[in-house]
């Protein structure tokens, strides 16, 4: 029975802590939801399509992509083509977590299957506090985001255009997460040389092949500067 | 399109997103070591990523036309000064984009 409340006690621990950590996550995705929820919507379809395909995709960027898909011809390998490439950034991810998800038990798959651009964010820089266990603090993280962007989308596409609050620039706080987590990683002395290379490199990329067709050759540019300097990055 | 394609549709765009998001975990599974170069990613890829992202923020910023970027880097400087001033990660946050809010619906409107 101990051992039963003690293991309670660490969980709800884990979700006080992982509570304020994404709150930043929460107005990005009620935002960027909301407006996915409005264009599902200005595309004929409603709420119970917004609900299955926030729930079952959970991809950000691949939704917005996924509203013009589902105007154009029935082409389903097309769509699990472009998904592929969009998300490819995701296997990245995986990779940096290998670690840091082992041994999570039942919660892994969960992990793994939520895994956003934002979550990793969080769990890639984020450690728990003390007494919190590693496991139950990406748990939650994981969770409350995935239910912040099915608020979103579901809210957006019910009554999005009752708005009258003008949200423009409210996504900023997407922006301002990722330039505070960089900050929060370049602390270290050993993560500054990696962190200018992840922006070169894509800068570099974005002015060449331009906004829509840069984020691949970005990434292939970032592993091999990686794998290329890897002698002087492990100094 | 009718409905079943639209859900073939969604089906197919989650599978994509799904794979890509359990691939390194079904090549390197969690009872093996995963080879060292792996783990060196594993380690350099969270800043180098973070460094991606935040730059992807700003792909569709026209520096040459329009407001040239300025409300983007003037709230960028603005979350990076509060953080290196308070490491308040929502404090530097809800600055930034409470300044960048105001630059886009009044000052650069």
């Amino acid at each position: 029975m101990e051992e039963h409340e003690a293991i309670v006690k660490n969980r709800s621990a884990a979700l006080r802590a992982a509570l304020p950590a994404t709150v930043p996550v929460m107005t990005g995705y009620l935002c960027l939801g909301a407006a996915f929820g409005i264009l599902l919507r200005t595309a004929g379809y409603g709420i119970s399509w917004s609900i299955a395909m926030s729930m079952i995709c959970y991809c950000g960027s691949m939704q917005f992509v996924g509203v013009s898909l589902l105007t154009a011809a029935f082409d389903p390998f097309q769509a699990l083509l472009m998904s592929v490439m969009v998300n490819a950034r995701h296997a990245f991810y995986g990779l940096s977590m290998l670690e840091k998800y082992r041994g999570t038990g039942p919660v892994r798959p969960v992990l793994i299957c939520t895994l956003t651009d934002e979550t990793f964010s969080l769990v890639s820089t984020l450690e728990p506090p003390e007494g919190v266990e590693r496991k139950n603090f990406y748990f939650w993280i994981s969770l409350l985001d995935y239910l912040y962007w099915q608020v979103g989308c579901t809210l957006g596409n019910a009554v999005g255009g009752l708005l009258t609050f003008d949200t423009t620039g409210l996504d900023f706080t997407l922006t301002a997460l990722f330039i505070v987590l960089l900050l929060e990683q370049v602390k270290k002395k050993e993560n500054r040389a990696a962190g200018i290379i992840g922006m070169v490199c894509t800068a570099a990329s974005l002015a060449v092949f331009g906004p829509d067709n840069f984020l691949i050759p970005a990434m292939i540019l970032l592993l091999a500067v990686l794998l290329g300097g890897r002698k002087k990055l492990c100094k | 399109m009718t409905s079943v394609q639209a859900l073939i549709t969604i089906l197919a765009i989650a599978a994509g997103t799904q794979f890509t998001r359990w691939f390194p975990f079904w090549l390197f599974p969690e009872k093996k070591d995963p080879p060292a170069v792996v783990l060196y990613l594993g380690k350099v890829l969270p800043p180098a990523m973070m460094g991606l992202l935040t730059v992807y923020c700003f792909k569709n910023v026209s520096w040459l036309s329009g407001t040239h970027g300025a409300p983007e880097l003037l709230a960028s400087v603005a979350v990076v000064g509060l953080h290196l001033w308070k490491r308040n990660v929502l404090f530097s946050i809800a600055g930034g984009t409470v300044l960048y809010m105001v630059l886009v619906q009044a000052v650069f409107a």
